[in-house]
């Protein structure tokens, strides 16, 4: 049904392209209208070996509503194939052609004997947001691509994580998972971003494991390896920001990877170690200013709500006012992740919000005591009502205007860090 | 034109004015079809994806200070909300202003694209009037309501009766027209059909059509010299403002694209004459320009004062930078409305064009004459290789591989790094008064040699990058997806 958007924060499925970008080498082709493209796009990283303004689109018209664009789709993804250097080619549909019934993966299926594999995924807009249009990616890759392994890879792991590009961190993110699950000996397999790409994506049914960093997005995709490729996996729901997550992160994972425990244990102490060594010196800026008080709120896509509303009160000892997830999860995983919220040191628990209406977020915040000055950390339209309150302002959710991030990430220990000088690089701008 | 107020639907540029994207041959031969009627334009059995109109058109109203905007469809058609936040923030900050409005979605799923959600809609418009009280609310449609055949204009002629600001509908599908200008003419639509009052006093005022009003403050004291006040539209302006603009002196734009309609309907309607010389980049397009607003407003003799004092201080300097810039070769990819212009400046600089590509192409202006740019051009015996296409960049990376120029400007985001991944250094002239009158021009002009004289990003990039196209691409011709219309 129809619903008021005010202040939205996220995309239509086709948003998907993303998805498909951060895969190296990889290539949407989209049958869309011409601007569809255009429209999804930030300029985040965006210029890479391919980027939006060069995908093939049919680029629908009047004519092609009427008479069905399967023509136009064909010549496309034939000279696609002819212009553009990729290793995979990602047919994805936008509203058009699934509302008047272009068969798009029957002009697809023509391409079997290409010599790039083309595959694709429907992620016409009215069909949910670029979370949900992710996971279609996956999917298809899944379905279309993947065939199951006899043979296993001892210690391989494959890792999923949140959006890429909807997540600012993304890059970042799933480079430090890949680091940190190596020091416990484990081999990590990822198929976004640098170095990653088709030979990734091959290996995938060879893992022992998939393992999921996200609150709910890609558990339908792990279900569905789990199926077909007889893949198990582990999810684990929190983002791990800062020390305390990330070392029951380890264990965790450490344990359902059958990894000797104190090879894990010696891991998690360096860690530590060099993390308190940092925290100590600092601390006095932490107790010590005039501007940050204990009350904070997220407003974030699940995987960040949870992720730092754990580590400012756990690591910090922050304590959590209302937090807003924003990101419309499906209502099947809204009493999971909620019950995530709750359980935090000290039987701490959190208020969490599932909305999409920015008006009343905003409402809600303003309605919250905090104590005083509230530390706000959300998407670019918090930054004026945080403004409005005299509260500490922090740009870490979809859109971002207020931070360029090439590879830098919240994730592990040394996310935490990042998170805190990002935090506290506001503070200390200020005095009361 | 006729313009005709009563409906709430503009004709395409394609069926308007006989727009095309697709074509390759020579500026020449370009304008001489397009006088003698033989020009047809081409469509693509391949492409690459260009723009929604949408944008355009929602870009434009979005700007106005204090309206809503709601748009129905998808969460991706609305996406361009999040820029839209943005831009009114840091604008209207620049400014020294405040404006509240407010951009929403609908977020249409795939229920409503089977029963249809009128009624939501009509909710959704009682529930943005009363949380912000907009000084005027713009409904729009999107390829997804545009199919399903979502009456719009109904639900906004229903609440009309319950909201006492101008609620219009603005029909925004995306699949209409390959020529995302559309949507410029979409918008002036909308701000005419609902927010223009007619005249009930003349007023000093020049209506200015602009993007961003990043050179106001020094057009507003050139215009002091000839005791006119400018008017930019549509950035930071109020309802109010726009209520008025039929009272102004004259309508005059900085790109003949983005301008064309509205002030075409202006002086159709209300008599506002729309000066329609060649645009204010580079010298001659600067003095044509001034000598045109002295002509209608009646300011000739204050207009030839100022041309001579500033010829005084920027033309030695301009001479003095052009030996430096003569005989280097560009390429240039702009719309229509800038890139016959742009070319005349290169011209003037003594910078060879080998290639101009333009992403649309009017045959005529809405007053049926060939775009004074091109006419300009012929008139002076410039002519090059020209094509046009809807910002395909292979067509571009085709051309840029073959000529290798010194130089490639565009002015759409997402283009110039393409040339520098060639290798070419590229100047993105994003900012539409970057080339404006004397100062500018000179600018300009030192930009250039700046870019040319540090190649040093280029060179990097160039060296450490692999281009996605094939080797066979580069061997084909430009026109190789090119097909007549129609087969």
């Amino acid at each position: 049904m129809a619903k008021l958007l005010d202040k939205q924060r996220y995309k239509c499925a086709l948003g998907a392209m993303q998805t498909v970008q951060a895969i190296t080498r990889a290539i949407p082709v989209l049958h869309s209208g011409p601007g569809c493209a255009q429209k999804l796009s930030d300029s985040t990283g965006s210029s890479g070996y391919f980027s939006p303004n060069i995908f093939p689109c049919t680029s629908i018209n009047e004519k092609d509503v009427v008479f069905g664009g399967t023509k136009k789709l064909e010549t496309t993804i034939e000279n696609a194939l002819k212009v553009i250097d990729a290793d995979l080619y990602v047919v994805l549909t936008g509203c058009i052609p699934e509302i008047v019934g272009d068969d798009t993966g029957e002009v697809v299926s023509r391409f079997a004997d290409a010599d790039k594999p083309v595959i694709y995924a429907s992620t016409a807009g009215f069909k949910g947001n670029n979370y949900k249009g992710h996971e279609q990616v996956i999917d298809a890759i899944i379905e279309q691509y993947l065939e199951k392994s006899d043979e296993k890879e001892k210690g391989l792991v494959n890792i999923w994580a949140d959006v890429p590009y909807q997540d600012l961190f993304w890059l970042g993110n799933i480079r430090e998972l890949e680091k940190l699950l190596a020091e416990i000996g484990l081999k990590p397999n990822t198929i976004f971003g640098y170095n990653r790409g088709i030979d990734n994506i091959n290996k995938i049914p060879k893992a022992e494991f998939n393992l999921l960093v996200s609150p709910w997005v890609s558990i339908g995709n792990m279900k569905k390896m789990e199926r077909k490729l007889g893949i198990p996996y582990l999810h684990y729901p929190t983002l791990p920001i800062g020390a305390y997550e990330t070392s029951k992160f380890l264990r965790e994972v450490g344990k359902f990877a059958g990894v000797d425990e104190a090879k894990v244990e010696a891991v998690i102490n360096e860690h530590e170690n060099y993390y308190y060594y940092l925290i100590e010196r600092y601390a006095d800026l932490f107790l010590e200013n005039r501007v940050i008080n204990k009350q904070f709120t997220v407003v974030a896509d699940a995987q960040y709500a949870l992720g730092i509303t754990k580590f400012l009160a756990n690591d910090l000892g922050l304590v959590p006012a209302k937090q807003f997830v924003v990101d419309d999860t499906p209502k099947q995983f809204r009493e999971a992740i909620s019950e995530e919220f709750k359980k935090l040191n000290f039987n701490l628990e959190a208020e969490v919000v599932f909305e999409t209406d920015g008006y009343k977020i905003h409402n809600q915040i303003k309605e919250h005591d905090y104590h005083g000055y509230p530390l706000i950390l959300g998407s670019y339209y918090e930054k004026e009502l945080t403004e409005s309150l005299k509260g500490n302002y922090l740009n870490i959710s979809w859109p971002v205007q207020d931070k360029v991030v090439l590879d830098d990430f919240y994730v592990g220990y040394t996310g935490g860090i990042r998170l805190i000088e990002d935090i506290y690089s506001v503070a200390v701008q200020r005095w009361n | 034109m006729a313009v005709n107020l009563e409906s709430s639907n503009v004709a395409t540029r394609e069926n308007r004015i006989g727009s095309i994207t697709g074509y390759i041959g020579s500026l020449s031969d370009l304008a001489n079809q397009s006088e003698c009627g033989t020009l047809k334009g081409c469509s693509r059995c391949f492409s690459q994806s260009s723009t929604c109109l949408s944008s355009c058109a929602l870009g434009q109203l979005s700007a106005i200070r204090d309206v809503a905007i709601i748009h129905h469809g998808p969460s991706g058609c609305s996406v361009a909300s999040a820029g839209a936040y943005y831009l009114d923030k840091v604008m209207a900050k620049k400014r020294g202003v405040a404006n509240n409005t407010v951009y929403v979605g609908t977020d249409m799923n795939e229920q409503d694209t089977i029963f249809g959600s009128t009624e939501d809609l009509r909710k959704i418009i009682l529930e943005v009037n009363k949380r912000y009280s907009p000084k005027a609310i713009f409904v729009t449609s999107s390829c997804a309501t545009g199919i399903i055949g979502e009456d719009i204009d109904s639900v906004v002629d229903d609440v009309k009766e319950e909201i006492d600001v101008p609620v219009v509908a603005v029909h925004c599908e995306g699949f209409k027209s390959r020529i995302w200008a559309t949507g410029f003419d979409i918008s002036d639509h909308a701000v005419l059909s609902s927010i223009v009052q007619p005249p009930k006093q003349k007023r000093n005022t020049i209506n200015f059509k602009n993007f961003y009003e990043s050179a106001r403050p020094e057009i507003i004291e050139i215009f002091k010299n000839f005791d006119l006040e400018p008017i930019f539209l549509y950035c930071n302006s109020t309802v109010e403002e726009l209520s008025h603009i039929s009272e102004s002196l004259a309508t005059t734009c900085i790109c003949g694209t983005l301008g064309n309609y509205l002030g075409n309907a202006l002086e159709e309607k209300y008599g506002v004459p729309y000066v329609r010389s060649i645009n204010q980049c580079g010298i001659v397009g600067f003095e044509t320009w001034l000598r045109e607003i002295g002509k209608v407003t009646g300011r000739s003799d204050k207009v030839e004062k100022y041309i001579e004092e500033q010829r005084a201080i920027y033309i030695p300097q301009i001479e003095e930078i052009k030996k430096e810039l003569k005989g280097l070769r560009a390429v240039i990819g702009m719309g229509p409305g800038y890139t016959f212009e742009v070319s005349r400046v290169l011209n003037e600089l003594g910078i060879e064009v080998v290639w101009a590509l333009a992403w649309h192409y009017d045959k005529k202006y809405e007053n049926g004459d060939v775009p004074p740019s091109m006419k300009y051009l012929l008139d002076n015996e410039i002519d090059f290789e020209a094509s046009v296409a809807d910002q395909q960049n292979f067509e571009v990376m085709n051309i840029l591989h073959k000529y290798q120029p010194d130089l490639y400007l565009s002015r759409h985001p997402g283009s110039t790094v393409w040339a520098i991944k060639n290798g070419t250094p590229a100047v993105y002239v994003a900012d539409e008064y970057m080339i404006f009158g004397y100062k500018h021009t000179l600018e300009f002009a030192r930009t250039i040699l700046d870019t040319i004289r540090n190649r040093s990003f280029e060179q990097n990039l160039a060296k450490r990058v692999k281009l996605p196209y094939t080797e066979w691409w580069y061997k084909q011709d430009v026109g190789t997806f090119l097909e007549e219309v129609g087969k």
